[in-house]
């Protein structure tokens, strides 16, 4: 397949590039000079030691204990007509929960799980208590939410990215495979995937859409699946999937010969997959992976639907992606502005704090009116696919809010603590790295 | 209850109306007025007299004037009520233009200052007339704690003294609601507003202003030399108290929602305009495919598409939370900052992208442009309301953070 070729080739050069640059550096008295030649040194060391390419997880067999007729799918929500802003009392559950998640245990983990990047085990296992990843399941296959839960997924993803938007990455990513799934998937596939979700040890799973290249576009899929005979053939390359090694399952975009892009049904065991480690400027705590996919052979089911996965289907679930992600965003665009409002208040400078000044104080005002506002066309869009109503404008204005808004709002979360906020003792450094993902990212989330 | 963005189907019939209003009424004498600035728009009268007819005290194709009380309700049942359904009249109206909608007899700020704060007394007195609003002076803009014009109670009349400008509708109002001193000493806590009838031989109008945009509207500057009124003339206390001056504010919290509205319809007029004129030389927006991927002008169009949805969504969010008793001084703030730069930016962009053809008079994108400003300017400039909000999330006092 060219795509992984062309990868490798460009993997090889760019090793290339790194270790000229690193001769000059090596041979120049410059590191001598500033005393940092020990650190490069190390830095180079872990680095090579971090890096790493091998196979992905084992994984259970799925099995399906009973098997559906037909696919069981959530009913659509429906609303009194009424403009309102306020959850409903389920969501306001969900949100609290999220909200105290967050608060206890996310946040004081973030830091470390952005160094390590890992999340820990028992963060993983409350989140799955807290039922995150079974949203999208049917309560015929165990689920518990009768309805679509677009909106409630925006509020827990908002709950959590408040805690630390890796974190957030990391724990809500199995359910993107589930819901899609949920809404997408054949009696077969439901039956025989979504009981996993269920359950207590519930599977490490991605929805892998996002490629490494430029100008990425989700339609335009170099991954392509070709027929041969009763099966499918997949080859390609996925970037950014979060905790890659240990996923058990994962739902696949490729371009599908006389289909066009669609979405495969893959388990790790399956030969020709595997994993090479993609560590990232934020999203740490995900431990994002690079999934390799060469010549996998799939079975004619492995395509997600009922045989004929529609077009429709899949930009409907390009759209909840990035959905998923503005809910991330706007918990961290919220979390900025709580965490700089008491900084600004404290901090003083020529004698009074520096919240006196309106060129500080108009910045925090900005970061309120923004964050407000990407939330709303947040809920907007989210609301909208809950409802059966078409929201692809909508969550486009979306990811344009909070790719523009919230990468602002990083900046200035940073820019509002000075020098304080360009290290790692004040989390605004990491939330500037993490929202830069609004706007890179497709898939790997799913409301 | 749920979360949902969407208008209300009751609200729709309302809507469609103003945007026949718009439609029908306003675009085709948009530019007529634009060029005879000062010309009384007199296709109004019969309009102005049509809406009286519909509204009788409720909401349908005003400015707000019906005025903004607030409706009480410790039911818990969500409600969308007159707020909303006047910021969704506006928004069509002023799609037509926003212009013409500050010159409906009657659909004054002071109608609305009337109609929030009037005694039953007053309504019936001042009650059918076109009321007019007299803050700025030369030297208290944005600043109006800092009036200089003064209110001294002589008998049974108050003798009020100084000079008004910015006065919207100001030559054509019969009334105009003056904000005055009572004592210059006690600061803004002897700041009250009188209603002023427009003959009173004691209000001298010295000119009407020359603008950039808003032509349609007139603007007058008065001089206010022992203009008697009487007493029953102050409207709301008459008692200099601490929290009094935030009772006159007040007027804005509710009418700041209003401005954005407004804000919110000049700027989808101009976005529509240039959707369709992007279409004709071949540039349409795919909201599927990522906007680095399209047409710089489609990936623009995008963005500023947005901006107005956020201008769109903050100010509904403000009116909604009015309309079900929650405080919102902070959104309706929020609202008016986003709603009114974003009116400006946009409807220059608009330009920018159309070329000759958004610059030239033959359409009304250049119009756009120029009316676009003062919404960034009037009920709060821009940098007033960054203040508000910054004031309310940072818990400082006015003279902490000045």
């Amino acid at each position: 397949m060219t795509t992984t070729t062309e990868n490798k080739g460009m993997a090889e050069r760019s090793m290339g590039f790194g270790l000229r640059a690193l001769n000059r550096l090596a041979g120049s008295d410059l590191l001598d000079r500033i005393r940092l030649r020990k650190q490069v040194e190390k830095a180079l060391f872990q680095g090579t030691k971090n890096g790493f390419k091998g196979a992905t997880a084992a994984g259970r067999t799925f099995q399906a204990a009973q098997r559906l007729g037909k696919p069981a799918r959530q009913k659509k929500g429906k609303s009194k007509g009424l403009f309102d802003l306020s959850p409903d009392d389920e969501q306001q559950m969900f949100q609290e929960a999220g909200r105290s998640f967050a608060s206890d245990l996310i946040r004081p983990a973030a830091l470390e799980a952005d160094e390590k990047r890992e999340t820990p085990k028992e963060i993983l296992d409350q989140a799955n208590e807290l039922g995150v990843n079974m949203l999208g399941v049917p309560e015929e296959l165990g689920g518990v939410m009768t309805e679509q839960s677009a909106v409630t997924s925006v509020l827990i993803g908002e709950a959590l990215a408040h805690g630390d938007m890796g974190i957030a990455y990391a724990a809500l990513a199995p359910g993107a495979a589930a819901t899609a799934i949920g809404l997408w998937g054949s009696a077969d596939q439901e039956s025989t995937y979504l009981p996993a979700f269920t359950g207590e040890d519930i599977p490490a799973a991605a929805l892998a859409i996002l490629e490494p290249r430029p100008l990425f576009d989700p339609f335009e899929l170099e991954t392509k699946a070709k027929k041969k005979g009763d099966e499918w053939v997949l080859s390609g390359v996925k970037s950014l999937v979060a905790r890659a090694t240990e996923c058990e399952l994962f739902v696949i975009a490729a371009d599908a010969e006389d289909i066009g892009p669609a979405l495969f049904v893959v388990e790790s065991g399956a030969k020709g997959l595997s994993v090479e480690d993609e560590p990232a400027m934020g999203l740490r705590p995900a431990a994002t992976g690079r999934l390799l996919i060469d010549k996998v052979k799939l079975p004619a089911g492995a395509l997600l639907g009922e045989g004929n996965a529609k077009t429709k289907d899949y930009a409907a679930c390009v759209n909840r992606s990035r959905i998923a992600w503005c809910g991330l965003a706007g918990g961290t665009a919220a979390a900025v502005l709580d965490y700089v409002i008491p900084y600004v208040n404290d901090r003083q400078a020529f004698g009074e704090p520096i919240s006196n000044r309106q060129g500080v104080a108009f910045t925090v005002s900005d970061i309120g009116i923004e964050s407000n506002a990407m939330r709303l066309a947040t809920y907007r869009a989210a609301s909208r696919a809950d409802r059966g109503e078409s929201f692809g404008r909508e969550a486009a204005i979306a990811r344009k809010l909070c790719t523009t808004k919230g990468m602002q709002i990083g900046s200035d979360g940073v820019q509002l603590l000075g020098g304080h906020g360009f290290v790692k003792e004040h989390p605004v450094e990491r939330w500037y790295r993490d929202l830069r993902s609004a706007g890179v990212m497709e898939g790997a989330l799913l409301v | 209850m749920t979360i949902n963005l969407e208008i209300p189907k009751k609200f729709k019939p309302l809507a469609n109306q103003a945007n026949q209003v718009a439609t029908e009424v306003f675009r085709p004498i948009s530019r007529k007025y634009d060029e005879a600035e000062h010309a009384y728009p007199k296709e109004l009268d019969m309009l102005a007299s049509l809406i009286d007819g519909m509204n009788e005290g409720s909401d349908i194709g005003g400015a707000g004037a019906a005025g903004v009380r607030r409706e009480k309700s410790d039911d818990g049942e969500n409600r969308n009520g007159s707020n909303l359904s006047t910021v969704l009249g506006i928004i069509e109206l002023c799609w037509g233009d926003v212009g013409l909608l500050l010159s409906m007899p009657r659909q004054g700020l002071g109608n609305s200052a009337i109609a929030s704060v009037a005694t039953e007394e007053q309504l019936k007195k001042y009650g059918g007339k076109w009321a007019a609003m007299a803050i700025t002076e030369p030297e208290a803009g944005s600043d109006s704690a800092a009036i200089r014009a003064t209110a001294e109670l002589d008998g049974d009349e108050y003798v009020l003294n100084g000079e008004k400008i910015f006065v919207t509708s100001g030559d054509r109002a019969d009334l105009i609601v003056v904000w005055a001193s009572l004592d210059r000493s006690k600061g803004r806590a002897a700041i009250k507003s009188f209603i002023v009838e427009r003959d009173n031989p004691g209000l001298k109008l010295d000119r009407l202003e020359h603008k950039l945009g808003i032509r349609a509207s007139d603007t007058a500057n008065f001089t206010l030399q022992d203009c008697r009124v009487p007493k029953e003339a102050l409207l709301g206390d008459p008692e200099v108290k601490e929290k009094g001056f935030a009772g006159v504010m007040e007027t804005f919290d509710n009418t700041r929602p209003l401005v954005a509205a407004m804000a919110v319809g000049v700027t989808r007029a101009a976005l529509e305009e240039t959707r369709k004129r992007l279409k004709e030389a071949g540039v349409t927006v795919d909201y599927d495919v990522p906007a680095n991927n399209q047409h710089a002008a489609a990936a623009r169009f995008l963005e500023m598409e947005a901006d107005y949805e956020a201008s769109w969504l903050l100010t509904l969010q403000a009116a909604w939370m009015a309309d079900n008793s929650k405080p919102n001084s902070l959104q309706a703030s929020m609202a008016k900052a986003k709603a009114g730069r974003t009116c400006v930016d946009v409807t220059l962009g608009c330009v920018e992208l159309c070329g000759s053809v958004g610059y030239g008079e033959n359409e009304l994108l250049e119009k756009w442009a120029r009316d676009s400003k003062i919404l960034d300017i009037f009920e709060g400039t821009q940098q007033i309301q960054l203040l508000i909000i910054a004031r309310q999330l940072l818990k400082k006092s006015s003279s902490e953070l000045r």
